[in-house]
């Protein structure tokens, strides 16, 4: 008899080349996701040291962090050139080290071309039970189908490149357990704002998170990835949710998932993978989910958040004295005063898209309250970035753009755009964005920029009155 | 990889916590095919207000930053590393840091110290005038004034830094264990192997 296991430690154990003496392990990783922002040194170190790709079976290359938004052909279908003369050169070097090297390339103009983390899993590519790395900390993603998926810094993309594995000390567990019934207008964007507001951006540091509870399991795919996505803004590298029907059925038919005899052997390895009965965590977080609101994020880090009823706090309301200072900084930079109702605040852009919400099902939401309406007069700038060319085509056969843009929101082109501004997609300095992403730095959507994070519903709850709202307002 | 072992100098008291990756380096600085050059970029927000603790006669140069908890949030971007490194930053001391982070800075020869909030306060009390002494060897900083903190690090990552040992040469002399791994794989889980 075994000792009884959790889902990450039964990943880890498959995963295992060698330990060390010191403890360090040898971590086989089985697949690998490549963009063009943080491979270029890799590849350029692969090269000065003489060495190869071990594995480009296991491999997937896709540009996203720096294409243009807006249209990557012209009217007879030749590409246009990209403006910015850094980011050209990014992509080009993918478009170059991907064939060199023997590595699966999906283009910028290809129909299935998107954000890595929704390609992934939308390929099959992403699987329940194996390891998964990226030169991305929102890698943690792929969790939301059971795969321990990790970001990883430059020399360990190279690493990889090189090895197909990693040298890693294992984690330790935490469980985030939600139970209950989510209320109305609550998605799985509330639910993880409202986790990391709970634990803190460094609460799950030096853990890996498994999401369990009945309001998890009652999530789809896309919400499920959604969660662990954001996994990494509660300091965890990475999130699980363990397989069960609901993945199986998501993943059966995609194009690299496995066929045949090889699926049916698969789903029987997937199943044995869950929590066993016994296993315990190094740290259990319990959470109701009837007290789980629309919520968005007032400061400067993702641990800022109020339900969207609640107001601006008052730095001097929190007990620890570093986090007063942090707060003060973050009001100052926020433009907001303590005791601010959240809904009077005004909001000038709208972004819904980002690896954390662009999936088809968040195409729905932000449809659903935008249908019949249209966006306030003083909103200056509102996009809708599907997160992949896929999502792109399932919106526009299901009518979707076209709610979007009769209500005067820009429907655009695959990529990562104003999630952190490294492509056009910039929100100006002072002004304020409603944005799905994950991230509400300083900065983080272009110098100056102040973001609000929210859900996909939510971003169109504001674009519609042009102030962060509460969207069962707008359910009624 | 340079090796590391003891350096002295001055600690730059920046003390702030949740510092991101997005504030050591904007993603603007990311559109680049090198490693080089990220310290221009290092800070750029604080850095636009002329009387910036980095750019101070006093500390311009410091080969040590004290930071406050989850030190380097955020992002995986290497280019963190590389901006602190490009300002001659060979040390971080802060309470914690994030997973990715400390592991970027090791790979680029940078000492991650964690120690608890009573030592950080009084090492920015120190840092306000006087240098701080880090020794990764006998894991401790000091100070001139009798302060002696002693901190962990995994036993990997100190040999990692001693030596500036690139772990890519250490994994590829396991190059027999990992084909052993793979053959093994391919009977276990056949299908693993991408089905296109």
């Amino acid at each position: 008899m075994t000792r009884p296991r959790t889902l990450y430690e039964k990943i880890w154990d498959a995963h295992v080349v060698e330990q060390r003496p010191d403890g360090t392990c040898l971590i086989f990783i089985d697949r690998h996701l490549v963009h063009e922002v943080t491979s270029p040194q890799a590849f350029a170190g692969l090269r000065a040291s003489g060495r190869t790709v071990r594995r480009p079976d296991l491999t997937l290359a896709v540009p996203d962090h720096n294409v243009p938004t807006t249209a990557r052909l012209d009217a007879s279908g030749n590409k246009l050139p990209i403006a910015d003369p850094e980011s050209a050169a990014q992509l080009a070097a993918l478009e170059k080290n991907a064939p060199e090297y023997g590595i699966r390339y999906i283009d910028a103009v290809a129909p299935e071309q998107g954000i890595v983390h929704v390609v992934g899993p939308e390929q099959g590519f992403s699987l329940p039970g194996t390891t998964i790395v990226c030169g991305d900390s929102h890698t943690a993603c792929h969790g939301g189908i059971g795969a321990l998926a990790f970001g990883i810094g430059t020399s360990e993309v190279e690493h990889v490149l090189a090895t197909q594995t990693l040298l890693l000390q294992p984690s330790k567990t935490m469980e985030v357990r939600v139970e209950g019934e989510v209320g109305p207008g609550v998605s799985a964007k509330d639910i993880i704002l409202h986790i990391t507001g709970t634990i803190g951006a460094a609460g799950g540091t030096g853990h890996v998170i498994e999401y369990t509870g009945s309001a998890i399991r009652a999530l789809s795919i896309e919400g499920r990835l959604t969660i662990s996505n954001m996994a990494i803004e509660g300091g965890a590298r990475a999130g699980l949710i363990a397989p069960d029907e609901t993945t199986f059925d998501y993943l059966k038919g995609r194009p690299y998932a496995p066929k045949g005899a090889d699926w049916d052997a698969a789903v029987a390895w997937w199943k044995s993978l869950a929590t066993d009965p016994g296993a315990t965590y190094d740290k259990v977080v319990i959470i109701d989910a009837a007290d789980i609101a629309p919520s968005v994020t007032w400061g400067t880090s993702p641990e800022d958040v109020v339900p969207i009823t609640g107001v601006v706090p008052d730095p001097a309301s929190f007990a620890d004295p570093s986090k007063q200072v942090a707060a003060a900084k973050s009001l100052a930079y926020m433009g907001l005063e303590p005791g601010t109702r959240m809904q009077d605040v005004p909001v000038e852009n709208i972004f819904i898209g980002s690896c954390t919400n662009s999936r088809i099902e968040d195409m729905r939401a932000a449809a659903a309250v935008i249908k019949g309406r249209k966006k306030a007069a003083s909103v200056k700038w509102a996009i809708v970035v599907p997160g992949s060319g896929l999502v792109k085509a399932q919106a526009e056969a299901e009518g979707l753009d076209r709610i979007f843009t009769d209500a005067g929101l820009e429907w655009r082109e695959p990529g990562c755009s104003a999630c952190l501004a490294m492509n056009p997609d910039k929100v100006p300095a002072g002004e304020r964005c409603a944005s799905t992403s994950n991230r509400n730095f300083v900065g983080r959507q272009g110098p100056g920029s102040r973001t609000h994070l929210v859900s996909p519903a939510m971003a169109a709850a504001a674009a519609v009155t042009g102030r962060l709202t509460d969207v069962r307002e707008l359910m009624a | 990889m340079t090796p590391l072992n003891e350096v002295d100098g001055r600690a730059i008291p920046l003390g702030l916590k949740n510092v991101d990756t997005d504030v050591i380096i904007p993603a603007h600085w990311l559109k680049t095919t090198t490693r080089e050059g990220m310290g221009r970029g290092a800070f750029e927000a604080i850095r636009k207000d002329p009387d910036n603790i980095f750019d101070s006669a006093e500390y311009k140069g410091a080969p040590i930053l004290i930071a406050g908890d989850n030190f380097g949030c955020g992002s995986s971007r290497e280019h963190a590393a590389w901006a602190l490194g490009d300002l001659g930053i060979r040390v971080v001391i802060a309470p914690s840091y994030s997973d990715i982070f400390s592991g970027n800075a090791v790979k680029n020869g940078i000492l991650p110290v964690v120690l608890p909030q009573a030592a950080i306060d009084r090492l920015m009390e120190v840092a306000q005038t006087d240098p701080v002494h880090v020794d990764l060897e006998n894991q401790t900083v000091t100070t001139q004034f009798q302060d002696r903190f002693t901190f962990e690090i995994d036993p990997f990552r100190k040999m990692c830094l001693l030596e500036g040992l690139d772990e890519i040469s250490i994994t590829e002399k396991s190059a027999a264990a990992i084909g052993a791994y793979e053959q093994k794989l391919a009977q276990d889980r056949p299908w693993l192997q991408p089905s296109l």
